[in-house]
């Protein structure tokens, strides 16, 4: 009896998620659909770019120079045991471009944006405004959920190409004038080793996540619950699911395209 | 027409309407009464196609909202109109906004046409003066009326009005009744109306509808119902709830 009821248990927690799963992936193809079909809402979408984008550069810049320093003093601790601190500049300039900037500046996005996003929509969705959108015989997802997918495809590359160019900037301050690299063998190695497909596979990645936070961000919203604590909770689950999402696609990511 | 036939819905188990019939024809306007929590809501809803019903059918004019698919039912929605228990105004927007978005979004207009509308649409549930102030600025009652604005100024066929005079005083309450009642005398639109204005509201309507336990317990003309003998009409008309213990405590509401 005991291991049918925990068997049982089980099978139903699998149901629940699988149907769970199943919800956002509808979701997600109902998203892609209707961004891709008009009538679009340019104004909208130029109002959630702003919002998204513009007003993410301030703390994409300070976590951009913060971790190009960081990542400069650590690599120059650990090449200099090897001898060859002349690399710093390709090194920091790869994990920034092909790694870090698309997974920092994504997550940063996330905890800004995406949680305002899920917020928004989870209060309009408590309040009825949805309900009073499809009332009138209009299409909710081209009014709040579009619009966020495309600043957030729009915004995530030029936010990760912002965090990669202050991160390799300020590594460059610290390699260059605190730890004594000549500058011109820290930018000319970035020069010789920094490929094309590296700076493609940044942009893929960063395009990918914008594409995974308005998922998950509006999903939320969408189907938050009752009351605050409803909204409050989505917002919650929103921002943590997003993060770990980012996480695990970038390694799938990583692991097939190089 | 509004026709409900035979509706039956269940939250999680619990029913909340079982067996709800009624026929509203073209341009006539039913109150519906009844306690809170007794399912006036969830019918609306159902009517307005928002909620599927587990068994019996909606039909508008003729057409069975279940046989509609999600594009020719936005098309019959834009002949609706329906205002919420909370106003639903989009919070992000100004009133004048919220009004000139149906206008915008539905009819396409000319911004000039937009704001001649919206003005007047505006100015007629005297709301002239707070265009520019969002719906956290202004208060419940205003709320209400910037609602009832956005609802009426596409002049739909077949509205619907959930409790629009709730806890408004009572000079607003009766200003908005007879808003409603002026435009239901130009516009000859089919709706229908919650409220618990009793006995007021009878004066506006054509039909009344009791909705008790998640069954209709009355449908007729108010005549009728002030003269009806049965225990639950008659508790209700009297505001005596001795007859009407609750069935049940409010579960969690959006
Ligand atoms: N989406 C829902 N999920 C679960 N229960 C609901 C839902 N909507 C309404 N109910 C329940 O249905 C009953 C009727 O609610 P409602 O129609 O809002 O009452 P009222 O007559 O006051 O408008 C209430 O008990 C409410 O808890
Ligand atoms: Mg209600």
């Amino acid at each position: 009896m005991r291991i049918l009821d925990c068997l049982e248990t089980i099978g139903r927690a699998a149901l629940r998620a699988m149907r769970r799963a199943g919800r956002m992936g509808v979701f997600l193809g109902g998203m892609v659909a209707y961004a891709v079909t008009p009538p679009w809402k340019p104004r909208l979408c130029l109002r959630r770019l702003f919002f998204i984008g513009a007003q993410s550069v301030l703390v994409i810049a300070l976590t951009g120079a913060f971790t190009g320093m960081v990542l400069t003093l650590q690599g120059f601790y650990a090449l200099s045991r090897f001898g060859s601190d002349a690399f710093i500049g390709p090194l920091v300039a790869l994990a920034l471009v092909r790694e870090l900037g698309p997974v920092l500046a994504g997550l940063m996005v996330t905890g800004r944006g995406g949680s305002a996003i899920t917020a928004e929509i989870g209060i309009m969705r408590i309040g009825e405004q949805l309900d009073a959108m499809e009332l009138m015989g209009l299409n909710p997802f081209r009014y709040v959920v579009v619009p966020n997918l495309v600043a957030a495809v729009v915004a995530m590359p030029l936010l990760s190409a912002m965090f990669d160019v202050i991160g390799i900037w300020a590594g460059y301050l610290i390699g260059v004038r605190v730890l004594g690299v000549s500058g011109g063998t820290y930018l000319g190695e970035i020069a010789q080793y920094l490929e094309t497909r590296d700076i493609a596979a940044g942009v893929w990645k960063s395009l990918s996540f914008g594409v995974i936070i308005c998922w998950v961000s509006c999903y939320k919203g969408y189907t938050c619950g009752y009351g605050a604590e409803g909204v409050s909770r989505a917002t919650t689950q929103g921002v943590v699911l997003s993060s770990v999402l980012i996480l695990v696609w970038d390694y799938f990511m990583t692991s097939a395209l190089f | 027409m509004i026709q409900a036939v035979g509706l039956h819905k269940a939250f999680e188990g619990v029913p909340v309407l079982r067996g709800v019939s009624f026929e509203v024809p073209r341009g006539h306007f039913m109150a519906l009464v009844g306690r809170s929590g007794h399912g006036k809501s969830v019918l609306l809803r159902h009517l307005a196609g928002m909620l599927r019903p587990d068994r019996g059918r909606v039909c508008i004019d003729g057409q069975d909202l279940a046989s509609l698919g999600a594009h020719e039912l936005r098309r019959l929605r834009r002949r609706f109109g329906f205002v919420f228990q909370g106003g639903a105004l989009f919070d992000s927007m100004t009133v004048y906004d919220n009004v000139a978005f149906p206008l915008r979004e539905c009819m396409r207009l000319e911004e000039e046409d937009v704001s001649r509308r919206a003005s007047e649409a505006l100015a007629r549930v005297g709301l002239a003066g707070a265009e520019g102030k969002l719906p956290a600025q202004i208060s419940g009652g205003m709320v209400k009326r910037a609602a009832l604005a956005r609802a009426l100024v596409l002049e739909p066929e077949l509205i619907f009005f959930d409790e629009p005079t709730t806890g408004l005083d009572p000079i607003t309450a009766h200003a908005i009744l007879e808003l409603i009642a002026q435009c239901h005398r130009n516009l000859r639109f089919t709706g229908i109306i919650v409220s618990h204005q009793i006995p007021r509201i009878f004066e506006i309507v054509e039909h009344v509808g009791l909705l008790h336990d998640g069954r209709l317990r009355f449908v007729g003309t108010p005549d009728d119902m002030l003269a009806s003998d049965d225990e639950v009409v008659v508790a209700m008309l009297r505001g005596d709830d001795a007859q009407m213990e609750p069935r049940r405590t409010p579960g969690p509401r959006r």
